[in-house]
């Protein structure tokens, strides 16, 4: 039975972690709303870049010398997974989920004989990898001087991951990310960004046509294919960012709601010790009153 | 026809001018041209440089972009462009930051002459020009931005 002053104790500190887990929670929930804004204002560039990237692909895939970030390189031993994680932990499961999905798919193009390279964005998805697959790493993103997640950032690991291709290292490259749905629903994604997936259903055959290009065809391409890469690369990271403070948000709403139930869950400890101690006093008083 | 048509400017961070236009003319990669509304739908690369828009009272609006492409329709030009200003923001810090990243591109194509082939050291020298040439257009000094190490 622990006394009524240690009972006091653990409860003041549990009331101070909720404060701070309900901070958390207000915090996650002004970036979120900053984090969702942002995805929302760089929508039309990602979906001009597509409109345009689907009218191009598809009639630009089936001919001969297709670029080979389009192409492929006509094989696909090597594969590279770029996991983007975010620098900073008690987000819930949101590092973890995109890990795991990450893992499972080294394990597989393992299991396959294939050559699994691994890049890493943001320091959680190192430190959870770095057991099983360290020997895979080929290269780190750090995040942490990063404040706010630009197109410069997304920019640089684009660069790097074209520079490592057309350097020959892997043949498929694919993103791991957080697709943000809901605040409370974030769902860990695999997106193959080389050689370029061609998105089917956009009205793409009709619109190509219609344009004419100046340059070609093929030297517009050749420019768009890896700006597009960067494009992907940066709504992964926006979408990444809304999902982190989603998680985080819905993590801490509960951290919150836990340490209450705690709190009325002690008190009533406290309060019951208090009155058995009174009780006992009494009792110890009136038998020896009685006794004289 | 309409007399106007829909000039957006976007970033991939976000829309940066989003007008209607009487006429836009662009530093496409082969040379200048200009759309007006009824030009045939056009996909263009285009060179850093100076765009320019002319709205339905016939004043001219200028901006700075640092390469992209524009998308032409009949009533609506849309450029994306990694980096686009107004005229009259670009300041010399901003400009230096662009023209570091294009000594940058340049630097890179350089190291990479023997795998890339030389049309690509080429082409991001003539990045590197013509990014000079816009700032002695608007009044800012190129010399001033120091090569990265």
């Amino acid at each position: 039975m622990p006394s009524l002053k240690d009972l006091k104790n653990r409860i003041g500190s549990v009331k101070n972690t909720r404060k701070i887990t309900k901070a958390m929670q207000m915090v996650a929930a002004a970036k979120l709303r900053r984090a969702q804004e942002a995805a929302e204002a760089a929508r039309p560039y990602a979906e001009r870049m597509s409109a345009v990237m689907a009218g191009l692909t598809s009639a630009a895939a089936g001919s001969e010398g297709a670029p080979r970030l389009l192409a492929g390189t006509g094989s696909d031993q090597r594969h590279l997974l770029v996991v983007l994680t975010s620098e900073r932990g008690l987000a819930g499961g949101f590092n973890s989920s995109i890990v795991k999905l990450a893992r499972q798919q080294a394990e597989t193009l393992a299991g396959e004989g294939k050559t699994v390279a691994i890049m890493t964005v943001g320091k959680k998805a190192r430190e959870q990898l770095k057991r099983e697959h360290g020997q895979r790493f080929v290269h780190h993103v750090d995040l942490s001087e990063v404040k706010r997640v630009g197109y410069d950032t997304a920019r640089g690991i684009a660069d790097e991951i074209l520079d490592r291709f057309e350097g020959g290292d892997f043949d498929v490259a694919t993103l791991f990310y957080s697709r943000f749905e809901t605040v409370i629903s974030q769902v860990p994604t695999a997106r193959q960004i080389i050689p370029a997936v061609i998105e089917a259903g956009k009205d793409a055959g009709g619109a190509s046509a219609l344009y004419d290009y100046e340059p070609g065809e093929e030297a517009i391409l050749a420019e768009l294919l890896p700006r597009s890469v960067a494009t992907q690369v940066f709504a992964a990271l926006l979408e990444n960012a809304a999902s982190e403070q989603g998680a985080r948000m819905t993590a801490m709403d509960n951290a919150t709601r836990n340490a209450g139930d705690m709190i009325d869950r002690l008190t009533t400890v406290y309060n019951r010790s208090r009155q058995a101690a009174i009780t006992k006093e009494l009792i110890e008083i009136i038998s020896g009153a009685e006794a004289l | 026809m309409a007399d106007t048509m829909q000039f957006d400017l976007v970033s991939p961070e976000r829309n940066l001018v989003s007008v209607p236009a009487r006429e836009v003319r662009l530093p496409g990669i082969d040379g200048d041209l200009t759309a007006m509304p009824g030009h045939a739908a056009t996909i263009v690369t285009l060179r850093p440089g100076l765009v320019t828009v002319v709205d339905g009272q016939g004043t001219a609006t200028e901006f700075a972009v640092t390469g992209g492409f524009a998308e032409i329709t009949g009533d609506s030009v849309s450029l994306l462009a990694e980096r686009g200003h107004a005229r009259a923001d670009i300041t010399q810090d901003i400009y230096n930051e662009m023209m570091r990243d294009a000594r940058r591109a340049k630097q890179a194509a350089e190291a990479r002459r023997g795998t890339a082939g030389e049309e690509f050291v080429a082409a991001a020298a003539k990045m590197l020009g013509d990014m000079e040439a816009l700032g002695t257009h608007v009044g800012l000094d190129p010399n001033q931005s120091t090569v990265p190490d």
